[in-house]
């Protein structure tokens, strides 16, 4: 075990004990602090990959933003230890749980199975197609923010429209629902 | 009857809107008086200029020939309204020449700067000019006692002041020439 | 069994250590200091003189140099974080306890981890290598910068619902509100300035802070160049680090002391010393982004010499720049009065916002022109 091992399990560690103590808190912001804590930890387990964008978008966005939406609305409402007690029946329960079990094993199955065919020499990294001059370049895979935007912006071109068009339509859904209509009294 | 004149208000320009010009003459007036002549006294080493009828603590006073004027007839004692002070009487010994005609003398003089309010109502009723608030403001003590002024601390504090009666030597002088009230 | 680490690794990461304990104290002290320099200037545009009495005994007898030092308060942070070491720590009976304690904690860190990846000079080594002055030296530093410094708003939103009072609660969620709405339009801001610095053709790319600083070097700087971008970002900059005209989390006028009512003693001294941190980790960046960095003026090169001596005048100049923004800061302060809570959220979403997004698209315009041209003439 060297250095980097250590790190791993480290954060490994933090972010599997930051999701299951989010899962058993019994306070809602003890429980969001607990998934902050697990965000981070994965976010560093990014970094030992060398994958510092990946990690620090994870931060930005998830615990930088989202967490604290969550939390912002934790405190807003005042949402004490006792929210959500007693909602689900032990037999509800039992449902979610198995589903989530299932789903857990199916997760660990296909990882299992998959694993090698996921070796970085086969690169998962999309072919990249030729530049404007002309010249016809692949960038080699590498966690560089500039191949990043690069595969986002050839390969991946599609996806990113396609997930920037459900953004939109989320934006205007939250505008629309959000907006006082001073006639909507009489539409009824 | 008075004419109300309503005054529209003109619309606010571009430059005004965004508020920038006068956060910018904002700074700049900030920035000159960076460089004006401060204000502060600073205190312990500087005392400010105590103005001719300032109230300060309340003192007794000696006329120009060393004399206490005090005759302790106890009205500031009577007008005190917070009772700050004590007045025990006493007699001029007959043997003094300098106090000759002197009635009579306070044996014991204090006030108490905890109670006193620093009014004035002494100085107004004295008949003889002899408590005076002058310009020491700043009394301070570590014990209740300290803050008790007798009567040797009341004329270290009072000093001299000019007299322009000269009572006693007024009375002497009327005595030499046979004129005794 | 693999080799624990590296012999040569210990060294680096003992190296590493030493240079982070210097940065944090360099960061630390002018963060003291520009408390110092809030009391002094506030003194001096009020017409006072501020503090002027603390001093250390044998340094009194100095001549001319000691009296000097004592005029301008020089030991005045000295005794002020005294002051709250010694002060009675009181924790109020109403407190949740462990985010009470935490808050201070998580307001702090993520002040002092920003400066990781500031780069505040350049080494010009003798055999002609010229390296960046910085801890980690990130390709994606600015992301990082923007991913810690969200971290921030936790110290203050917990603070405030850990105290269990409503001025401190009303802060802590003014906060939390004003700080998400200003980082939209700080990132926006920047977008542009990334795209000028790496357009295609020109060397620099990625999101390096040391790049950008460099990409000015004898030529225009950033703020001449982008002149709105500038302007967006250092009104953000002002909300971001909970300055007047925003300082809608503390606005002592209408809440107290807002989310660091309940805190007292070193507790609170952590609070004030890390958003004088703030200020001056956004005063680097701004340095960095917009002014230069280490750079002599706009349009003129470099005109110390490639040496060691030349690193030292950088670094000098880049503390130089620094240190009048952050008099700039307390200058703000010290004109405009605080804006009305709903001032702010108007500014943040429906002025500022929109004209950061209006600038990223004129710009983005700007420099697809400009490449179209630069392909053009291939």
């Amino acid at each position: 075990m060297n250095a980097v091992d250590l790190l791993f399990w480290l954060f490994a560690v933090l972010s599997v004990g930051g999701g299951l103590s989010m899962v058993f808190s019994r306070h809602p912001v003890s429980a969001a602090m607990f998934m902050i804590v697990s965000l981070v930890g994965v976010a560093a387990l990014f970094v030992l990959l060398e994958s510092f964008f990946l990690a620090i978008l994870q931060v930005l966005v998830y615990a930088g933003a989202v967490m604290v939406l969550f939390l912002f609305i934790i405190m807003l409402l005042d949402v004490g230890p006792e929210a959500g007690k007693g909602k689900l029946s032990h037999f509800k329960t039992g449902i979610f749980g198995l589903l989530a079990t299932v789903l857990l094993v199916g997760i660990l199955l296909t990882l299992g199975n998959s694993y090698d065919s996921l070796a970085l020499d086969q690169s998962i990294w999309p072919e990249l197609s030729e530049s404007k001059d002309g010249a016809s370049h692949s960038l080699p895979f590498s966690t560089k923010v500039s191949s990043f935007g690069y595969g986002l912006m050839t390969k991946y071109m599609l996806p990113i429209q396609v997930s920037g068009f459900m953004l939109l339509a989320a934006m205007v859904g939250v505008i629309i629902l959000s907006k006082k209509t001073p006639d909507r009294e009489d539409l009824k | 009857m008075a004419k109300t004149v309503v005054l529209e208000r003109k619309p606010l320009s571009f430059s005004e809107r965004t508020y920038l010009p006068q956060i910018a003459t904002g700074l700049k007036t900030t920035f000159s008086n960076m460089f004006k002549p401060k204000v502060t006294l600073q205190y312990p080493e500087e005392k400010p200029v105590i103005p001719n009828n300032y109230r300060g603590v309340p003192t007794l006073v000696k006329d120009p020939n060393g004399r206490e004027k005090c005759v302790s007839c106890q009205l500031c004692e009577f007008v005190c309204p917070p009772k700050a002070i004590r007045i025990t009487p006493g007699s001029v010994p007959e043997d003094q020449d300098d106090r000759e005609h002197v009635e009579k003398a306070p044996q014991e003089f204090e006030i108490n700067m905890l109670r006193c309010i620093y009014c004035g109502y002494c100085q107004e009723v004295c008949p003889e000019e002899a408590i005076f608030l002058q310009d020491e403001y700043s009394s301070s003590g570590f014990t209740r006692e300290e803050m008790i002024n007798n009567k040797e601390k009341l004329y270290e504090l009072g000093g001299t002041i000019p007299d322009r009666h000269y009572k006693w030597d007024k009375k002497k002088e009327a005595e030499t020439d046979g004129n005794t009230h | 069994m693999m080799e624990w680490m590296p012999q040569g690794l210990w060294f680096e990461v003992c190296l590493k250590v030493f240079f982070a304990f210097m940065m944090v104290g360099a960061v630390m002290t002018m963060a003291g200091y520009s408390v110092l320099a809030e009391r002094k200037v506030s003194a001096w545009m009020q017409g006072r003189v501020g503090p002027n009495r603390t001093v250390l005994p044998f340094v009194e007898y100095i001549p001319i140099f000691g009296p000097l030092l004592k005029k301008l308060g020089m030991f005045q942070p000295l005794a002020d974080g005294l002051k709250f070491l010694f002060k009675e720590e009181i924790v109020p009976g109403h407190v949740n306890k462990f985010y009470y304690y935490l808050a201070p904690l998580i307001a702090l860190v993520p002040a002092l981890t920003t400066m990781t990846v500031l780069p505040f000079g350049q080494m010009y080594w003798n055999d002609g290598t010229v390296s960046t002055l910085a801890l980690a030296d990130l390709e994606v530093g600015i992301l990082f910068v923007f991913a810690v410094s969200s971290l921030g708003v936790y110290g203050i939103a917990l603070a405030g619902w850990s105290s269990n009072s409503k001025y401190s609660f009303l802060g802590g969620i003014r906060s939390s509100a004003q700080m998400i709405s200003y980082e939209l339009a700080m990132g926006l801001s920047l977008l542009p300035v990334f795209l000028w610095v790496c357009a295609p053709g020109s060397s620099e790319s990625g999101l390096s802070l040391s790049a950008i600083a460099n990409s000015q070097s004898g030529g225009a700087w950033l703020f001449l160049v982008q002149p709105l971008s500038a302007l967006i970002f250092l009104i953000a900059l002002f909300a971001e680090t909970n300055r007047l005209p925003f300082d809608m989390p503390e606005s002592e006028t209408d809440l107290v002391g807002g989310f660091h009512t309940e805190y007292g003693s070193f507790k609170f001294g952590i609070f004030f010393v890390a958003e004088y941190a703030h200020i001056v980790i956004g005063s680097a960046i701004f340095t960095v982004i917009f002014l230069g960095g280490w750079h002599f003026l706009p349009f003129i090169e470099d005109p110390w010499p490639a040496n060691w001596i030349g690193s030292l005048l950088g670094v000098g100049w880049f503390l130089a720049k620094t240190i009048f923004l952050i008099f700039f800061f307390i200058w703000v302060r010290w004109t405009l009065p605080r804006f009305r809570y709903d001032q702010v959220m108007h500014l943040g979403w429906s002025k500022l916002l929109p004209l950061a997004l209006v600038n990223l698209i004129v710009y983005l315009l700007i420099v697809t022109v400009i490449d179209q041209n630069a392909a053009a003439n291939l």
